[in-house]
C-alpha cells in the first residue's frame, strides 16, 4: 500500500491572486501583494496588510449568493477556493466526499460588524448571529456544495490549515473518508488587527521573515483547499502530488511566545518525517512558517538548526507575498509547496537583506530552479500548536 | 478492527452537582440561561494561572486534571479538544474594548485568551505535555470529532497507551444572550426540568466541561468501553433510521442489542422530529433517555451524555430524572447516544459495558 | 513611599488580576518578573498600555519595557520623569 495521500485538485486566493495560476505568476515574478487596509475599515489605515480587493458583495455576486446571505468574508473566500479545486479535480461530491476547514476567527467579521446591533436588540442580521462560531463558516461553504456527510473544523489559531490538511490524510489513509477537500480560509478582521497590534508585534513595514532586522509580521486574509483521494478513487486522474508525512506538536512552552530552542517545531518536524520515513538528506525546500516576528523566526531557526544541523537544504518563508494569513497559512502554503515539486522551481523569501546574527541562515532570496522531491512546510500558531507536513513529487 | 478504547477517567462539570447518581434530585434553574456549578479552581490552579482565565479554560483544565487523576495517568499521548464557541468571555471582552475605544489603547491579555485553542493549549502547558494537540470547533459535533480523531490516533500510533479528550463551552453575558434573537433561545423563561415537556421554538442553555481518560488498557475503575462515533453534517429526517441502523451495522450490533438510547433532546419543537421518529419507531422498546433539561443545551453538552452513559453502563443505575418513558433495563449492556442541533451537525455515539 | 508608589501598585493589582495582594504586598525593591512577583510577557504588554493610558508615555518597543518594569522604585522614577499627564 502506498503510504502517501494523493492530491488531485487544489484552490487558492490570496492577496497574490485569485486563483493558483495567479498565485503561481505572482511567486515567480516576485510581485508581493502586500498593501494597506482598504476593503477593511480600520482606524489603522497605515499598516501594511495582505489584503484581497475584492469586496463581498462582489464574490457573493461571482458565486451567484441570494442578497440575503449569510456567508462571512471567511465563507467567500473558501468557496471560491474549494470551487477551484473541485473543478480541477473533477471531484464527485457524495456521502463519503468529507469537508475539513482551519479557521482561527471564522466568522469574526460578521459578528464586530453587528456586535453592538446585537447588543441592542436589533434583529435585523440576526442570520449572522451564529457566525460566531467557527463551525458556522465552514458549514456554509460546505451548504454551497452540497456536501452533506462528514463536516468539521479545526481551530488551532495559526496551524489550523495544517491541521486540517493532516486529519483529512489521515482519514483517507484509514479507511474513513473516499474524497475530502482540506484547508483553511481567514479574513482580515479589526479584531484579528487590533489583536495583533496589541501583542506589539505587526510591522509598520513590509515584514522580513528571517532578517536580523525584522519588525513583526503583516496580517493578510486567503483561502486555501486540496482534494485528497483514496488510491481507488483517482482513476487516471492527474496527481498534483503527494501529502507523505505530516506531524502534531505542543510546545507546551507559553501561551503565545514559542520556546527558545523551537522545542515544539522541532518535535512536528520530527514527527512528520518519521510518517514520511525519509532522512532529513531527501528534503529538498523548506516553505518556512516565517513570520517575520522576533521570537517566530528565532524559535523556528533553532529548531531547523536541531532538525538539519549542517545541512540545512533551500528555504523560504512566503509570507512577505500573502501576509500572514493565520489558520489558511497552512493551506496557502500547502498549495505552494506542491507547485514548487510540479514546477522545479523554489520561490523567494522577499524583503531579507542581513542573516540574523544567530544561527545566520540565509534563505533563498531570488528564485532558484531544481528538481525538487520532497517538500517540508511548517505552520506553527499560539496555544503551542505546531504542525509539519512533507509534500512529496508523485511516483517518487 | 482497532484496538479496543476505555473511558477510564472523567472530569464533569456542569449545571448538575457530579452527585445526582446517588442523590437522584436535581438543580433547578429558572432562567433560559444558566451557570455550570464550579468546583474550588483553586485546588487544581495556580493562582498566577488563574489570575487570567476565563471560566472556559478553568472549568477545561480543571475537568481535564479530575479526569487525569481518575485514570492514573499523569501525560496523555494527546490532548483533543472540542469546543464550539470557545472562550466567549475573553472573545466578548476584547471585541467590547475594541469598539468603545475605537480600536485605542487594547491590551492583549483577552485577545490571547479568545483563541479557540487557549484550552487545550492550557491543559498542555500546565500538564508540560508536548504530544499531539488539536482543538476542533464544529458547533455540535466539536467534542465528537475529538473523539473520533482519538480513535484514530489509537490506531495509527501503537506507542499511545492514553488519550485525554474533551468538550468545553462557556456562556458570556452578550454573545450567549443574542441567542434570544435568532429562534435558538425560548423567549419566555422556564423552569429546566420542564423543557421536554415545551412545546415551543428554542432551547435553553448553560456551559460545562468533559474530559476523558480513553485507554487502550481496561483497569478495575474502567468506566465502559467508547466504540463508536460517527458524524454527519445533514441527515434527512426520513433517512435516521437508515443510518442508525447502518452505524450499529458497522459495530456488528443491530437495534435489537442497543439497551438504551440517550437522545439529545432540546424542548425545540421545530427539530423534535429527529428524535420523535426513533422514539416512536426503531426504539420504540427501549428505555430511553434525555439530560438536557438537566444541563442546558450547548455545542459540546454531549459530553454530559457520555458521562451519563458511562456511569449507566459501569453502575447499571439509570437515574429516575433521565427517563423518557417507562420501560427498564436490568444490566444494559450498549448504550446509544444520538444528537443533532438545528437539524445539523448530528452525531452517533456508542459505548458498551465492559 | 510616595502616592505614585502606591498608585502603580494599585493599577498592577487591578490591570493584571493580582486578586489575593494587596498594595503592601509588593515591596518597591521587589523584582516584578522573574523570582519576584512573577510577571510575565503578557503584563508586560498590559503595562505598557498602563503607562500610555495613565501617564501619557508611549512605548513603541516592547524591548523597553524590559528596562523600566525592573521593579516599582524604577518604574516610578521613569514615570516622574517622562510622563506627560
Amino acid at each position: 500500500m502506498n503510504k502517501s495521500v494523493a492530491v488531485t485538485g487544489m484552490g487558492i486566493i490570496s492577496a497574490i491572486g485569485n486563483n493558483t495560476a495567479a498565485n503561481y505568476n505572482s511567486l515567480i515574478s516576485g510581485k508581493h501583494g502586500i498593501s494597506t487596509p482598504e476593503v477593511l475599515k480600520t482606524i489603522y489605515k497605515h499598516l501594511p496588510v495582505g489584503e484581497i480587493k475584492i469586496s463581498n458583495e462582489s464574490i457573493a455576486k461571482k458565486l451567484n449568493l441570494p442578497e440575503n446571505h449569510s456567508y462571512t468574508r471567511a465563507a467567500l473566500l473558501g468557496a471560491l477556493a474549494v470551487k477551484e479545486a473541485i473543478f480541477q479535480a473533477n471531484l464527485k461530491l457524495d456521502g463519503d466526499t468529507g469537508f475539513i476547514s482551519g479557521t482561527s476567527v471564522g466568522g469574526m467579521d460578521a459578528t464586530e460588524t453587528y456586535f453592538k446591533d446585537f447588543s441592542e436588540g436589533k434583529t435585523d442580521n440576526n442570520r449572522f448571529i451564529r457566525a460566531q462560531h467557527p463551525g458556522f463558516t465552514t458549514e456554509k461553504i460546505a451548504e454551497y456544495f452540497e456536501v452533506n456527510g462528514f463536516v468539521s473544523t479545526i481551530s488551532t489559531a495559526c496551524s489550523s490549515g495544517a491541521n486540517a490538511i493532516m486529519l483529512g490524510a489521515r482519514m483517507i489513509k484509514t479507511g474513513k473518508l473516499k474524497r475530502v477537500i482540506v484547508g483553511g480560509t481567514d479574513c482580515l478582521t479589526k479584531f484579528t488587527l487590533n489583536g495583533f497590534n496589541s501583542l506589539m508585534i505587526l510591522s509598520n513595514e513590509q515584514c522580513k521573515p528571517f532578517d536580523e532586522n525584522r519588525k513583526g509580521l503583516n496580517l493578510g486574509e486567503g483561502a486555501a483547499y486540496l482534494v485528497l483521494e483514496a488510491e481507488e478513487e483517482i482513476n487516471g486522474k492527474p496527481v498534483l502530488g503527494r501529502i507523505s508525512g505530516y506531524g502534531n506538536a505542543n510546545d507546551a512552552f507559553h501561551q503565545t511566545a514559542s520556546s527558545e530552542n523551537g522545542e515544539g517545531a522541532f518535535l512536528a518536524m520530527q514527527k512528520a518525517l518519521k510518517t514520511a520515513g525519509i532522512p532529513v538528506e531527501k528534503i529538498n525546500y523548506i516553505n518556512a512558517h516565517g513570520t517575520a516576528t522576533k521570537n517566530n523566526d528565532k524559535a523556528e531557526s533553532a529548531a531547523l538548526e536541531r532538525i538539519f544541523s549542517n545541512k540545512l537544504p533551500d528555504f523560504s518563508s512566503t509570507k512577505a507575498f500573502t501576509g500572514h494569513t493565520l489558520a489558511a497559512s497552512g493551506a496557502l502554503e500547502a498549495v505552494y509547496s506542491l507547485l514548487a515539486i510540479q514546477n522545479e522551481q523554489v520561490f523567494p523569501n522577499l524583503n531579507f537583506s542581513n542573516p540574523m546574527l544567530n544561527p545566520g541562515f540565509i534563505p533563498v532570496t531570488n528564485l532558484k530552479e531544481k528538481p525538487i522531491d520532497y517538500v517540508l512546510s511548517n505552520s506553527f500558531g499560539f496555544g503551542g500548536n505546531c504542525t509539519s507536513l512533507i509534500f512529496s513529487k508523485n511516483g517518487i | 478492527m482497532g484496538y479496543k478504547i476505555y473511558i477510564n477517567g472523567i472530569g464533569s462539570i456542569s449545571a448538575q452537582e457530579e452527585d445526582l447518581f446517588s442523590r437522584g434530585s436535581a438543580t433547578i434553574y429558572r432562567e433560559n440561561i444558566f451557570p455550570a456549578i464550579s468546583p474550588n479552581y483553586k485546588e487544581f490552579i495556580k493562582p498566577m494561572a488563574l489570575r487570567r482565565m476565563s471560566k472556559a479554560i478553568k472549568m477545561g483544565v480543571t475537568s481535564a486534571k479530575i479526569a487525569l487523576k481518575e485514570a492514573k495517568v499523569e501525560v496523555p499521548g494527546a490532548i483533543i479538544t472540542g469546543t464550539g464557541e470557545g472562550c466567549k468571555q475573553d472573545t466578548e471582552k476584547f471585541l467590547e474594548n475594541l469598539l468603545d475605544l475605537d480600536e485605542k489603547l487594547l491590551t492583549p491579555t483577552s485577545f490571547i485568551q479568545s483563541t479557540h485553542n487557549t484550552i487545550g493549549g492550557q491543559i498542555a502547558l500546565n500538564l508540560g505535555c508536548k504530544n499531539y494537540n488539536v482543538t476542533y470547533t464544529q458547533n455540535s459535533v466539536s467534542l465528537e470529532t475529538a473523539l473520533l480523531d482519538a480513535q484514530m490516533q489509537f490506531n495509527e500510533n501503537p506507542e499511545i497507551g492514553s488519550i485525554l479528550a474533551g468538550g468545553v463551552d462557556e456562556i458570556s453575558e452578550k454573545i450567549t444572550s443574542f441567542q434570544k434573537l435568532d429562534g435558538q433561545l425560548k423567549l419566555n423563561p422556564i423552569k429546566n426540568l420542564d423543557l421536554l415537556r415545551e412545546d415551543s421554538t428554542g432551547t435553553i442553555t448553560s456551559e460545562g466541561a468533559h474530559f476523558f481518560v480513553l485507554s487502550k488498557e481496561k483497569k478495575e475503575n474502567t468506566y465502559a468501553e467508547f466504540q463508536s462515533v460517527s458524524i454527519k453534517n445533514v441527515i434527512k429526517p426520513e433517512t435516521i433510521i437508515n443510518e442508525i441502523e447502518n452505524f450499529l451495522a458497522k459495530n456488528n450490533l443491530n437495534s435489537t442489542a442497543i439497551d438504551a438510547v440517550i437522545l439529545g433532546k432540546n424542548g425545540d419543537n421545530r427539530y423534535d422530529y429527529f428524535y420523535k421518529n426513533l422514539q416512536r419507531k426503531l426504539l420504540k422498546n427501549k428505555p430511553q433517555l434525555a439530560y438536557k433539561h438537566l444541563v442546558g443545551d450547548f455545542d459540546t453538552a454531549s459530553g454530559y451524555a457520555v458521562f451519563v452513559a458511562a456511569k449507566i453502563l459501569k453502575t447499571s443505575k439509570i437515574p429516575a430524572i433521565l427517563k423518557l418513558n417507562n420501560v427498564d433495563c436490568k444490566i444494559p449492556k450498549h448504550i446509544l447516544i444520538y444528537n443533532q442541533y438545528l437539524g445539523r451537525d448530528h452525531s452517533l455515539m456508542l459505548l458498551s459495558a465492559v | 513611599m510616595t502616592n505614585l508608589h502606591t498608585e502603580l501598585k494599585e493599577s498592577i493589582i487591578e490591570q493584571l488580576n493580582l486578586e489575593d495582594m494587596e498594595p503592601a504586598d509588593i515591596s518597591n525593591d521587589e523584582p516584578l518578573f522573574g523570582d519576584g512577583l512573577g510577571l510575565d510577557s503578557i503584563d508586560a504588554l498590559e503595562l505598557i498600555v498602563l503607562l500610555e493610558k495613565d501617564y501619557g508615555i508611549k512605548l513603541t518597543d516592547p524591548a523597553q519595557g524590559k528596562e523600566i518594569f525592573v521593579s516599582i522604585n524604577q518604574m516610578a522614577q521613569f514615570i516622574e520623569e517622562n510622563r506627560t499627564k
